[in-house]
């Protein structure tokens, strides 16, 4: 049992040195025609940075290659990312700012999406091959093919022009005011929720109709067992294990959602840093968000795994 | 259609096992699979793959249908379009939709008919073009790490776990962010970030398929590594490499037109039917809502169709991969029924 998590958490610390090279491979791939068309682009003086020498200076491209990345993932390991080209403030506190309301947009979204996902697709598998089943499929496939931005764009721009009625996009945090702050997080939640559901929906689906098929749900119908019982306690507790992973899955398409909902919604959220940040080139910051959301997919996979481990003992022995 | 297919190479490997071990294959290629057969068979195969569409999947059948009219509108553009692109035409500004302009006029009294249509053209542009880049890149990092095993694999799919680790959009924002906007930057940024995620499944059929006996037979009678991948390998691993290249279609479509709508994907006034929806364009959109509506419906019936599209064909073409369908319940649950 404990050995199990042992070995997953240390098969973490190749892949996240893997991860911090990709980071940082990308941002040595900022050519040096770059370096100067951030100068002609911007006025740095008021930062310090307005010569070449100096902004070199500031990315830290003035030192050999393995002395950068040494120095940059010493510096990350202890929270220390670097400072904003623009703003005299450390990126860690400038991610730290936006964090909340992109983790809270984010599971609230999960919470929708799985809430709207997993009685559907349970009832879709039982009642195969209904209206019900098709009602629900059908809604799934829509929801595929509709892209998550369009969706928010209907939702932003249709009841302003019905009813002038558009949503509200001044957060206040979560601690002061509850209720003030998911007003605000609520329809983007649902939309960015919605447009998730439909794979969890399908994964669903899918594992209960695997599951349904299998020896002992016979054996449950033959002792007789109420419908409520063969459904609940024997195929849904083990139709949701693999759905859990999917929830690993899920998470880095909901960071890329959220980075798009933000822009529709106008939520001060990390997306909405990142995107400020590409378009005024301030690289440590857009070099920081990436790296944090790699390792905050890895952290969920990690904990995703372990809960798998907990839920699935077959998952312990084979390692 | 794989079991069809190794039996085939299985029976070639047999018949004459001096050519695996030739020096020079090129030459002996043509000389050897029973002649004027070959055509015949594939050629039932296709149209068994079509009759099967259309009678088992009649979704997929319309999904293939939206492919086909998504193609021909593309390469047609020019002759479907009553306007150019960006014919900018300023006392026509915000029109509604009428028999002139179909889908309306923005805010620069463009037609947005025309450019729905001209943004079609992009989309399968940049989609097959990515596409193609994508799964290119996913079968040589796949054969390879799945056949050779051992390190060469191990270190290939730590990379690979590593690059998965990082949201899809975010790589490509960040990608954007030092490459800059633009149609060839969006190709190369989409084939590379599929390419090396979609390489996971090619691995997972070469797993499969490299345990088969033909290639056990292969190696040992002195086949190259190279000869292998390529005559016994490779043709094993299509069914799912051509399930991977529709799905990835639509991917791309929609990563593409996501990058857009961000204003970092295809710069305008390039036709991206992202970009038609993208927030510079949005205070217009309140007074003209055809701008909002007409892209994204295209963008969402083409999705829609290559997604229906592309689960026909993985039913049809890998069962393996099949989740599950059929009726069990239905067998289960009547008493005496036959379970499968």
């Amino acid at each position: 049992m404990g050995s199990y998590f042992i070995r997953r958490l240390l098969a973490l610390i190749p892949t996240l040195i893997i991860a911090s090279i990709i980071v940082f491979s990308v941002v040595r791939l900022i050519p040096g025609d770059v370096l100067d068309l951030m100068l002609s682009e911007n006025d740095y003086s008021a930062t310090g940075h307005d010569t070449r020498e100096q902004l070199e200076r500031a990315l830290g491209l003035d030192r050999p290659i393995y002395m950068q990345y040494l120095s940059w993932a010493g510096n990350a390991l202890r929270g220390d990312l670097g400072n904003s080209l623009w703003r005299n403030t450390s990126v860690t506190s400038e991610i730290a700012e936006r964090l909340p309301v992109t983790i809270q947009l984010g599971v609230l979204s999960l919470i929708v999406a799985l809430t709207i996902a997993i009685p559907i697709g349970i009832y879709s598998a039982v009642r195969q091959e209904t209206i019900g089943d098709h009602v629900g499929r059908t809604f799934s496939i829509i929801a595929l093919a509709i892209p998550n931005f369009w969706l928010g764009t209907m939702v932003v721009i249709l009841p302003a022009m019905w009813w002038g009625w558009s949503p509200p996009n001044d957060i206040v945090p979560f601690f002061k005011d509850p209720l003030e702050n998911l007003k605000v997080l609520l329809l983007p939640s649902i939309v960015l929720g919605a447009s998730l559901s439909a794979v969890v929906m399908r994964m669903t689906r899918t594992m209960m109709l695997e599951v349904l098929r299998q020896d002992y749900i016979r054996t449950a119908w033959a002792k007789g067992l109420p419908e409520r019982t063969v459904v609940i306690r024997h195929a849904v507790k083990n139709a949701m294990i693999p759905v859990i992973t999917l929830i690993g899955i899920l998470i880095p398409i909901l960071f890329g959602g959220t980075v798009i909902i933000e822009q529709i919604f106008r939520l001060p959220g990390l997306g909405e840093l990142l995107l400020q940040s590409v378009s005024t080139r301030d690289y440590p910051i857009i070099t920081g968000i990436f790296l944090i959301t790699g390792v905050v997919v890895m952290l969920v996979n990690l904990l995703v795994d372990m809960c798998y481990g907990l839920l699935d003992p077959k998952v312990r022995y084979d390692g | 259609m794989t079991a069809d297919l190794s039996e085939k190479l299985g029976r070639e490997m047999t018949g004459d096992p001096a050519r695996a071990t030739d020096e020079q294959p090129e030459t002996s290629t043509d000389t050897l699979p029973p002649p004027a057969k070959l055509p015949l068979r594939y050629r039932n195969r296709f149209v068994e793959f079509f009759y099967r569409l259309f009678t088992e999947r009649p979704l997929g059948a319309v999904g293939a249908i939206i492919c086909v009219l998504l193609l021909l509108t593309g390469i047609f553009a020019d002759f479907i379009a009553p306007h150019g692109y960006n014919a900018i035409s300023p006392l026509d500004r915000l029109k509604p939709p009428s028999a002139e302009h179909w889908f309306g006029t923005d805010h620069l009294g463009r037609d947005v008919f025309s450019r729905v249509v001209y943004g079609a053209q992009l989309s399968v542009i940049v989609a097959f073009a990515a596409t193609t880049l994508s799964i290119i890149i996913s079968v040589i990092i796949g054969l390879f790490s799945g056949y050779l095993g051992g390190r060469t694999d191990m270190t290939t799919q730590r990379v690979v776990d590593g690059w998965m680790c990082f949201p899809d959009l975010i790589i490509l924002i960040v990608a954007v962010s030092v490459l800059g906007p633009g149609t060839w930057q969006v190709i190369l940024i989409l084939g590379l970030l599929f390419g090396i995620s979609g390489s996971r499944i090619v691995r997972g059929a070469v797993l499969t398929a490299k345990e088969n006996v033909y290639v056990h037979a292969a190696r040992s009678i002195g086949a190259s590594t190279g000869w292998i991948l390529w005559r016994h390998i490779l043709p094993n691993v299509m069914p799912p490499i051509i399930v991977l290249y529709t799905t990835r279609l639509a991917a791309v479509i929609l990563a593409e037109s996501g990058l857009s709508f961000l204003g970092l994907g295809i710069p305008p006034p390039a036709p991206s039917w992202g970009g038609m929806l993208s927030i510079d364009g949005r205070s217009y959109m309140f007074l003209a809502p055809w701008l909002a509506i007409m892209p994204g419906l295209a963008l969402a019936i083409a999705v829609f169709g290559i997604n229906m599209f592309g689960d026909a064909l993985r039913d049809i073409l890998d069962p393996r991969m099949r989740g599950g369908t059929g009726r069990y319940i239905a067998r289960v649950r009547k008493p005496g029924g036959q379970t499968t």
